[in-house]
């Protein structure tokens, strides 16, 4: 019975090392590990919880967001999003009529710039939601995306 | 992985650097079937990029199944021309692979 313990306890010790030293590797790490609840919420606003901590964020015309008004095919929407705020430490990308609202979450370190150029996916036509954080404050600007040929499950 | 799944341009003009970056990946979501079989496709796709600069973390995504496949990314950092971009990404499966560049 001791030795049992004592064994458990050595192999509970040591993943808790390994974690902590490869964590050490990654310096990348240092940000948040995925996001699950945010990227599996069903609506807007349990993303947007999930993502940024609060549901409602101010309309902004200081962001921008370039994406097509009419996309022929849902499985590749280019969409760029820049904005004037300063000091933006995160952008957060949201399709409000996917299965999963949250598309990605973008965390700036200093001196990058608040500018993202990507590809999404969306399911049918709907609004594109891009929340800045500038300030501790929550921004948010949209457009609507007109989608042909929808990008989730094919 | 042996074969490179990035591609990395790092182009700096007027003390900041434009970073476009191509990464390979399938990118699937868990929700599409198989056509023959009926059976679902389980999920694979890329969780976090990080990306650093002269060994500073500049940026970090997370992404849900919603990016595209073989995914474009593009981003501005400050720096100038000769300074190293590192990107990195790893997925739901545990997979990743890094690039590093310098900036033209």
């Amino acid at each position: 019975m001791q030795r049992r313990h004592f064994l458990k306890n050595t192999m509970v010790t040591g993943a808790a090392v390994l974690a902590a030293s490869s964590g050490l590797l990654v310096p990348g790490q240092v940000f948040a590990a995925w996001n699950k609840d945010a990227f599996t919420a069903k609506d807007v606003p349990g993303a947007m919880k999930g993502a940024i901590g609060s549901d409602s964020a101010e309309t902004s015309d200081k962001i921008k967001i370039k994406a097509p008004p009419i996309a022929e095919n849902g499985a590749v929407v280019p969409v760029t999003i820049s904005s004037t705020l300063g000091d933006v430490k995160s952008i957060t990308i949201i399709s409000e009529k996917n299965g999963t609202p949250l598309i990605a979450k973008f965390n700036m370190g200093a001196g990058t710039e608040a500018y993202i150029s990507t590809r999404i996916k969306m399911g049918k036509t709907s609004n594109i939601i891009a929340i800045c954080e500038s300030g501790g404050k929550f921004y948010k600007a949209q457009q609507e995306v007109k989608v042909t040929i929808g990008g989730c499950g094919g | 992985m042996a074969k490179k799944s990035i591609k990395v341009r790092a182009k700096a003009k007027n003390d900041v650097i434009t970073v476009k970056a191509l990464i390979t990946h399938i990118m699937e979501t868990g929700l599409r079937k198989d056509k023959k079989t009926g059976k679902v496709i389980p999920a694979h796709f890329i969780q976090s990029v990080d990306c650093e600069h002269n060994g500073k973390a500049a940026m970090n995504a997370e992404w849900g199944p919603a990016i595209s496949k073989n995914p474009y990314l593009s981003f501005k950092v400050a720096g100038k021309s000769g300074d190293t971009i590192k990107l990195t990404w790893t997925d739901n499966k545990g997979n990743s692979d890094s690039l590093e560049a310098k900036a033209k």
